[in-house]
């Protein structure tokens, strides 16, 4: 019988691998379910972000301040990418097609800059840990999800409480009418898809104080996050950090109660359960 | 016909693992059980079940056995479940930088296995990893005596040094991997020199017959496999004072190195 430290700790261990899951699905369920672009690129940038993080934390920067730099700068390369699939007029299908296409050029940008070989930011964020009882809380992963948290909610808020956001939900949801009544949909399909990028610039930051980072892991986090953006529902900032913590803390009981080499399967599993049993909550 | 420059015996699921616990058996105090994690990763899989029979075999209590798939993300759960199995001994079959990922999650619950191993992990990060210390791992050559006694090895391991920076690659040190791929050359080099040939059917008969003297150590490929049985040119590092350094067998150890036991 496994103890409750274990217990504890596995759960704990979830959570926080959740809430990274959570944090490189944001950006991705909002350019799906806002703009209707499956931007694979997103994981790209995310390990771009990281490894500019590392570099610049290298140079001697805060790791939280390069924020500073990457986000601005990420904003500008998701307009920028935005512009390009609305100038060519690019299918919701055929973006998964092109932004393939990017994710796989900027993987090799990262390896062109950083070659294939393993990396690993160093910080003093890294040595802090606290023990609560029993439990291990290291400090890298707790910024995680305090970072996941608060940006989802934040995110989540402006889209119910704001006129952006309601103007940003009523161009989905129609965007002739919208523009009917004065909502500027190309202007928030930009700024939106701006902002989708500058959450991949913050998620990368968290992937870097947590992870060791190589070019060819991009595509080690795909499944996970599609599973976690699907369940979550789509377009829903909250649903992909809550359908993470949930993948997550099923894979870490998994591995602490059964076999670790069961774990994989658990993220396919609930999404197929969820595409069988609820349906239309994925769809929304 | 292939030629492996692997330096790998027959049935090194066997020979592998009696190679570490015969360098953990000569430490003060050798350990008494054993907690064997794996990849699923087929040539580290098939070593590290050949590690449970030979522990078996040797009297090691086993009691923890983990598997998990190639490119695992979390490894929490798994260093929660090694530190309650409190082994003498972690015989981790990973390689690249899953060493490194499970080293990470075991400091963030604040524990260090008493001995540990690792298969084949990527070795520039191990030797940042604080937490690395004292970790063993194959290898077939180091950058120190007896290796660097061979003017051939010097050679290539100062043009690898330059090669290496200027690509700019974060480790430059010459081990397993770039020995072997070395060695691979060398063998292409002596058969085609020794043939005044680079016809596919000369070189392999002539190889068939002749050993090839490596910078690992002498290859060969007369018997019914690459080599005989016990006869491979592995041997067993430990990483001190932040160098990988030979311990196992002692006549290759690096000057002075001497296995750090528990």
């Amino acid at each position: 019988m496994p103890s409750l430290t274990l217990l504890g700790q596995s759960i704990l261990s979830g959570v926080f691998i959740g809430a990274l899951y959570g944090l490189l699905g944001l950006g991705l369920t909002l350019s799906w379910g806002l703009l209707r672009q499956i931007n694979l690129a997103h994981f790209a940038l995310v390990f771009l972000g990281a490894y500019l993080n590392y570099q610049l934390a290298a140079a001697g920067l805060d790791p939280l301040l390069t924020l500073a730099v990457t986000a601005p700068a990420f904003f500008v390369l998701g307009v920028a990418l935005h512009w390009l699939l609305a100038r060519y007029s690019v299918s919701p299908l055929n973006t998964l097609l092109v932004t393939f296409g990017f994710m796989v050029m900027i993987e090799s940008l990262i390896q062109w800059v950083w070659t294939a070989d393993f990396r690993r930011m160093e910080t003093h964020y890294g040595n802090v840990r606290w023990k609560v009882g029993e439990l291990y809380v290291p400090l890298p992963e707790l910024l995680t999800l305090i970072i996941a948290v608060v940006l989802a909610s934040a995110v989540w808020a402006t889209l119910r409480y704001t006129d952006l956001g309601k103007a940003m939900r009523a161009a989905s949801e129609d965007a002739p009418v919208a523009a009917a009544f004065g909502v500027n949909e190309k202007l928030l399909a930009l700024l939106l898809s701006g902002a989708c990028a500058a959450f991949a610039a913050v998620a990368g930051i968290c992937l870097a104080l947590s992870h060791t980072m190589a070019p060819a892991q991009i595509y080690a986090w795909i499944g996970v996050v599609f599973a976690a953006v699907m369940i979550g529902g789509l377009g829903n900032p909250l649903g992909p950090l809550v359908a993470g913590i949930f993948i997550g803390v099923s894979e870490a009981l998994t591995m602490a109660l059964i076999a670790p080499a069961w774990a994989p399967l658990v993220s396919f599993t609930l999404l197929i359960a969820f595409l069988l049993f609820r349906p239309q909550r994925v769809a929304a | 016909m292939q030629f492996s420059t692997s330096g790998g015996g027959f049935d090194i699921e066997n020979v592998w693992p009696n190679l570490v616990l015969d360098a953990l058996g000569s430490t003060p105090k050798p350990p008494k059980t054993i907690a064997i994690v794996t990849s699923k990763f087929p040539s580290l899989h098939f070593i590290s079940l050949g590690a449970r029979e030979v522990a078996k075999k040797r009297g090691l209590t086993e009691v923890l056995f983990l598997e998990y798939e190639f490119g695992n993300r979390d490894f929490g759960p798994i260093a929660s479940r090694l530190k309650e199995a409190k082994a003498d001994f972690i015989w981790f079959g990973a390689g690249g930088i899953d060493g490194v990922l499970l080293l990470d999650a075991m400091k963030k619950i604040d524990y260090q296995p008493p001995m540990h191993f690792y298969m084949f992990p990527a070795p520039g990060p191990m030797v940042k990893t604080p937490e690395a210390r004292n970790a063993l791992a194959f290898t077939t050559f180091e950058e120190h005596p007896p290796f660097t006694s061979n003017p051939r090895a010097v050679q290539f391991i100062e043009a690898y040094h330059v090669k290496g920076k200027a690509a700019g690659m974060p480790d430059v040190s010459v081990d397993l991997l770039a020995s072997i791929c070395y060695s691979m050359w060398q063998t292409l080099e002596v058969a085609a020199n020794a043939t005044k040939s680079i016809d596919d059917k000369t070189l392999a008969a002539w190889l068939r017959k002749n050993p090839v003297d490596s910078i690992m150590g002498r290859l060969r490929w007369d018997g019914p496999q690459n080599f005989i049985e016990g006869k491979d040119l592995y041997k067993v590092k430990q990483l001190q004072g932040g160098k990988w350094l030979v311990v196992w067998p002692t006549e290759f150890a690096a000057p002075g190195a001497k296995l750090i036991g528990n």
